[in-house]
């Protein structure tokens, strides 16, 4: 793995801003994530609600959805530009990556393109087609939005599996040749780790922000039928994959150990090659080992290798330029699993009552951790996509292409930063202000007869 | 011809783009322009409205052309994004600011609130479609060339070229949006609306005119070369097809004939990029030919494939999202019939369902968890995804019948 492994598109340049480039694309990328989130699952919950209404012809579902339906165009509407800022950050961020590789990933992004404009022509059918079409017509509508939502994400998936774990194509003389786009992209054994720890990873995110809103209304003494099942649903979908993600996370985690072993070494903060290696909770990476750190011996072997004294490598099997920054990856790894610990906690005491005694639980803490929750599920998702992403530094293709040799040589990419950044404040102000704008508007549960006219006026009339 | 066939592709997504896009683009510049008149008011509201529903699908082309680009042309595309950063990144702020004033046009409740998040919505518009034929005047007039950044940062897209060209995307976009919501008037019997629609519509067009003619002598001036060509052989029929085709719109327009007005402007837009694509050929890039920039035969296969495939499935789905805002179905009032016929459910056997459930989180965790081999962890994550919907069964469906009866 030596550092000029691959003859890039075009020559290496001098680009003094390195690190603001990636924090650009950093920002840009957790700005997108929650989004891709609701993206996931929400479509499908959304669905699930419009079928109860019909089904029991109890036009409270038909409400909930309908009301859901909006912040589902809201929060799709603000992917698309996410989205679009993340496709030009390929070529206006790191052009000499898709100058050389975007021939190998491209075909992906190619699926990608097609999902996402089949997502956003349902997603009109399906939000003006309210009650002018058949409830038959109508939920059929939303069935290509719940596929695509999945099929967009596999394919994006797909790639960064390929950046983590390339395969696919052959190296020769530093040139990239007998390319095989399908074999890289979906035959790779990454990608299924990765898809579906991020799939239970939507469901949760999302589950745990609709729960949190319901559970800030209950709070604040909103707390009729109609919020009971609002809360419920997503809830209980949260609740069942908040467990489930800690199984399936402790598999990726091996994965990792397999693939990408100083990844893992900078998980751990684990510098030598170690026999019977410990876990590391908590602590800092100094000076070659990890300080104030909760030790709990042999662990990390009976982890990742299923026996007591199983060989763990360590940093120090690479050179140091070729080490990502220990701490970044160590702490973002402690804040993805401690949130998904409480997370879990918080799932079992609900399916406990839930089954035990047929009911909510009652205790007002309850709803104030479903209201802590909702935040800190967003960032034990964006840690997990530091964790894999840092943990790849200094590579942009696992051991083929450095980052420092992706990047632009354009100038001003801290004027760009700072200008993203900015409108991204902007824009966040603006979504929280309409998401309450949306909350607030009054229910109409018993909707008179043809009182609306036209998506939105209901909101004007508010 | 493998080689050449995406970039038929990435010519029909920009033309596709600056029609459809264009359309949207030019709703927002009319929002500006008549922001100030009492009639401002309806005439936003209108624009709005109109333009509601095919919002997301228009803006998803750009992302197309982005994509087809850099799989087939990865060099080419490097070389542009890193020497055109500047206008591109300033279309990317203006898709920024328009995109989310959209969404939180959703939550104004007063005509204040609106009218401010229009004029937002508004100058992005302008500046969307500005930049972006900035932009493409850069790479039309030969200013990008191969490499990492390798082109000027500033003169590559303001130079006469550049900038007729953004001006002729910006008006070409307002005439594309007047006609469009000329015809949405008069299939409503707007006739204040059309009329006032109708007269933007002409003076629009009349103005893209003027800016085309223009531009051809800035062409003679700036780049002699690409003016040459296109005035000369293969490129000249397309060129006499837009001045002809552009010129019927205006006259289609003044006879009201909207939907014929509509195909035959963007028409026009489409015989002047293939103009310059004819014009340009067999290069793609300055020392670039067609040939050199293509990714190898494998991925131009799949590639090709994949947009086939998508279209049979793509472009069934657009005609009857179109033929549904065409028709003003979505605008259409809204429907008061609620089935209420509830359907007798055979009772849950909740119990069951928990204990399958439970049984399947074991053996996921177990196979997962435990064993090593790949067939296990397969058959590890689909029992623990069971588990998840069956115990989701379990738990939602008495937890609703219980709410719904305590109401």
């Amino acid at each position: 793995m030596s550092p000029q492994s691959v003859a890039a598109a075009f020559p290496p340049v001098d680009q003094h801003y390195l690190l603001q480039a990636r924090q650009m694309q950093a920002l840009s990328f957790s700005v997108h994530i929650p989004l891709v989130a609701f993206g996931i699952s929400f479509p499908a919950m959304v669905l699930f609600v419009e079928w109860l209404g019909h089904r029991r012809g109890d036009e409270l579902y038909l409400t909930l959805a309908r009301r859901w339906s909006k912040v589902m165009i809201t929060l799709f509407a603000v992917g698309v530009i996410t989205g679009t800022v993340l496709s030009f950050e390929m070529g206006l961020l790191w052009p000499n990556f898709t100058g050389t590789f975007g021939s190998v990933f491209g075909v992906a992004f190619a699926i990608e393109g097609f999902s996402f404009f089949l997502e956003a022509i349902f997603i009109g059918i399906y939000a003006y087609g309210w009650r002018r079409m058949s409830p038959r017509a109508h939920m059929l509508s939303a069935v290509p939005i719940v596929i695509t939502g999945v099929t967009g994400s596999l394919v994006v998936i797909s790639v960064d599996a390929w950046m983590n774990h390339p395969t696919g194509f052959t190296l020769r003389n530093g040139k990239v040749t007998n390319v095989h786009p399908w074999s890289a992209l979906l035959g790779n054994s990454y990608l299924w780790n990765e898809l579906i720890h991020m799939y239970i990873a939507g469901y949760i995110v999302c589950g745990f922000i609709v729960a949190g809103c319901y559970a800030f209304g209950r709070l604040r003494g909103r707390w009729g039928r109609y919020e009971r099942t609002a809360l419920t649903i997503p809830l209980t979908i949260a609740a069942l994959a908040s467990p489930v993600q800690m199984l399936v996370g402790d598999w990726v985690a091996r994965d990792v150990a397999n693939t990408q072993p100083v990844k893992l070494a900078a998980i751990e903060g684990l510098y030598r090659t170690t026999r019977g290696a410990d876990e590391h909770l908590l602590g800092w990476y100094t000076g070659n080992h990890m300080e104030h750190a909760i030790v709990v011996p042999h662990l990390l072997s009976l982890l990742t290798d299923h026996s007591w004294n199983g060989k763990v490598v360590g940093l120090d099997s690479v050179p140091a330029n070729q080490r990502p920054p220990v701490n970044v990856v160590h702490w973002a790894f402690q804040i993805m699993v401690g949130v998904g610990t409480f997370l879990a906690l918080l799932a079992v005491i609900y399916i406990a009552v839930r089954v035990r005694r047929k009911r909510l639980p009652d205790s007002v803490w309850f709803y104030r951790a479903l209201v802590l929750a909702a935040p800190l599920s967003v960032a034990a998702l964006i840690a997990g996509w530091v964790v894999t992403e840092v943990g790849r530094q200094p590579w942009v293709v696992y051991g083929v292409m450095r980052t420092d040799a992706a990047v632009t040589g354009a100038h001003g990419i801290v004027v760009g930063y700072g200008a993203l950044a900015a409108s991204y404040l902007v824009v966040a102000c603006g979504l929280v202000w309409v998401l309450r704008r949306l909350a607030r508007s009054p229910l109409e549960l018993r909707t008179d007869a043809g009182s609306h006219a036209a998506a939105g006026t209901e909101l004007e009339a508010a | 011809m493998l080689q050449a066939l995406p970039l038929i592709f990435i010519l029909a997504g920009l033309a596709l783009y600056a029609v459809l896009g264009g359309a949207d683009f030019g709703a927002g510049f009319w929002q500006l322009a008549t922001a100030r008149r009492t009639e401002g008011r309806r005439v936003r509201e209108f624009a709005h409205h109109a333009m509601g529903p095919v919002w997301e699908a228009n803006h998803v082309w750009l992302i197309f052309v982005l994509v087809i680009f850099w799989t087939c042309y990865p060099k080419a595309f490097g070389s542009i994004m890193s020497t055109l950063a500047v206008p591109l990144f300033i279309a990317l702020l203006g898709i920024i600011f328009r995109g989310a004033a959209y969404a939180l046009r959703e939550g104004a409740a007063t005509h204040e609130e609106s009218g401010r998040i229009d004029a937002i919505f508004a100058v992005s518009s302008i500046l969307v479609p500005f930049a972006l034929g900035t932009a493409v005047g850069g790479i039309a007039g030969g200013r990008v060339p191969v490499g990492n950044a390798a082109g000027h940062e500033w003169s590559s897209w303001l130079n006469g070229t550049s900038i007729v060209i953004g001006a002729l995307a910006v008006a070409t976009s307002a005439h594309l949006a007047a006609v469009y919501l000329a015809a949405d008037a008069a299939h409503d019997r707007e006739t204040e609306l059309e009329r006032s629609f109708r007269l933007r519509g002409l003076g629009s067009g009349v103005i893209a005119g003027a800016l085309a003619i223009a531009g051809v002598f800035v062409l003679n001036g700036d780049d002699h070369s690409l003016f040459h060509s296109l005035l000369s052989g293969r490129a000249l029929p397309a060129v006499i097809v837009s001045a002809v085709v552009g010129l019927a719109a205006l006259v289609l327009v003044f006879e009201r004939r909207y939907e014929l007005a509509r195909y035959a402007a963007s028409l026009a837009v489409a015989a002047i990029i293939a103009g310059w694509a004819l014009a340009r050929w067999p290069t793609i890039l300055p020392n670039l030919t067609v040939d050199q920039a293509a990714a190898g035969h494998d991925i131009l296969v799949s590639v090709v494939v994949v947009v086939v495939a998508g279209a049979v499935i793509l472009l069934p789905s657009l005609v009857l999202l179109f033929r549904l805002t065409l028709t003003g179905r979505f605008r259409a009032r809204e429907l008061t019939v609620v089935e209420t016929t509830t359907v007798t459910r055979p009772a849950l056997r909740a119990g069951l369902l928990a204990r399958v459930a439970v049984a399947c989180l074991i053996a996921g965790a177990g196979l997962l968890n435990l064993a090593d081999a790949q067939w296990a962890h397969v058959i590890g994550v689909t029992c623990l995804i069971s588990f998840v919907g069956i115990a989701f069964c379990a738990i939602v469906v008495p937890a609703l019948d219980e709410q719904a009866s305590s109401r």
